[in-house]
């Protein structure tokens, strides 16, 4: 049961992913990224990690998704022109892409464990103690990041403004 | 039960396709929705690795990924807005005005 869900779940955020990769639209890439996003909030439920599952779904594929859709919508993009400008990424891209994929899968199968499995419901649990220790040992970092979070709203209304 | 390597080759995959997508995609909002696609790879593999050594630390870390991947995107999508502002267009071919 549970590994028809890892197989249906990792599929279809493959699925989506090379969907990115073949519509020419970017709208169409987007909804496609929001699906691989959503896939993979369901794996993190599986991996028990719920907090991080619900910030996936409210941040990523709610916040910063609508963020790209709206753009996307504000500058009217239209299909991707077909250029072959770069013919460094078009000889040596994809024999790169693999080779790094490859260079990946065999160091992962080389140090990982075989008999290391992931059981469903193994590590339950985990939001009450993912905030403690944000606010305990996380805490400087947590202030940072709300100062960096500040930044980039001043920046973005900078930049994004009109010029006057 | 899946073996836990199974997850971190998914993200591998993700991360490969991410890196395809940024390397041939020509508009600019694409290319950007493909570095989207490789953080949410690297995020895979911090909560499968939490899961394996029962550390919180990972999840924790994802959290800070998605903070600064907000931050990123919505300075991102400024620099986009202003770029197609004074080019008019959104492919990355014609924004050649650093390329020797």
């Amino acid at each position: 049961m549970y590994q028809i869900f890892f197989f249906l779940f990792a599929g279809a955020a493959i699925g989506f992913a090379v969907n990115l990769l073949l519509q020419r639209h970017p709208i169409y890439s987007a909804l496609s990224l929001i699906g691989v996003m959503a896939s993979l909030a369901s794996l993190y439920l599986m991996l028990g990690a719920e907090f991080i599952a619900a910030v996936q779904v409210i941040v990523y594929a709610g916040a910063i998704m609508v963020l790209f859709v709206f753009v996307i919508m504000l500058l009217n993009a239209g299909e991707e022109a077909r250029t072959h400008r770069s013919r460094l990424v078009g000889q040596f891209g994809m024999p790169l892409v693999v080779m790094l994929l490859g260079l990946l899968a065999s160091v992962l199968f080389r140090q990982v464990p075989p008999d290391a499995v992931v059981r469903f419901g193994d590590y339950p649990g985990q939001t009450a103690s993912i905030g403690l220790r944000l606010f305990l040992d996380y805490l400087l970092p947590f202030e940072v990041v709300s100062i960096l979070i500040l930044v980039a709203i001043i920046g973005a209304v900078v930049l994004a403004r009109k010029e006057v | 039960m899946v073996p836990l390597s199974y997850y971190l080759v998914l993200s591998a995959i993700l991360f490969g396709l991410g890196v395809a997508g940024f390397l041939f995609k020509r508009n600019i909002v694409t290319i950007f929705m493909s570095v989207e696609l490789m953080l949410n790879a690297v995020n895979l593999t911090f909560v499968t690795l939490s899961y394996a050594f029962r550390q919180l630390d990972g999840q924790i870390f994802v959290f800070f990924v998605m903070v600064v991947a907000a931050a990123e995107a919505s300075v991102g999508l400024a620099i986009i807005i202003a770029v197609f502002r004074n080019r008019q267009t959104l492919n990355a071919d014609e924004i050649s005005g650093m390329k020797l």
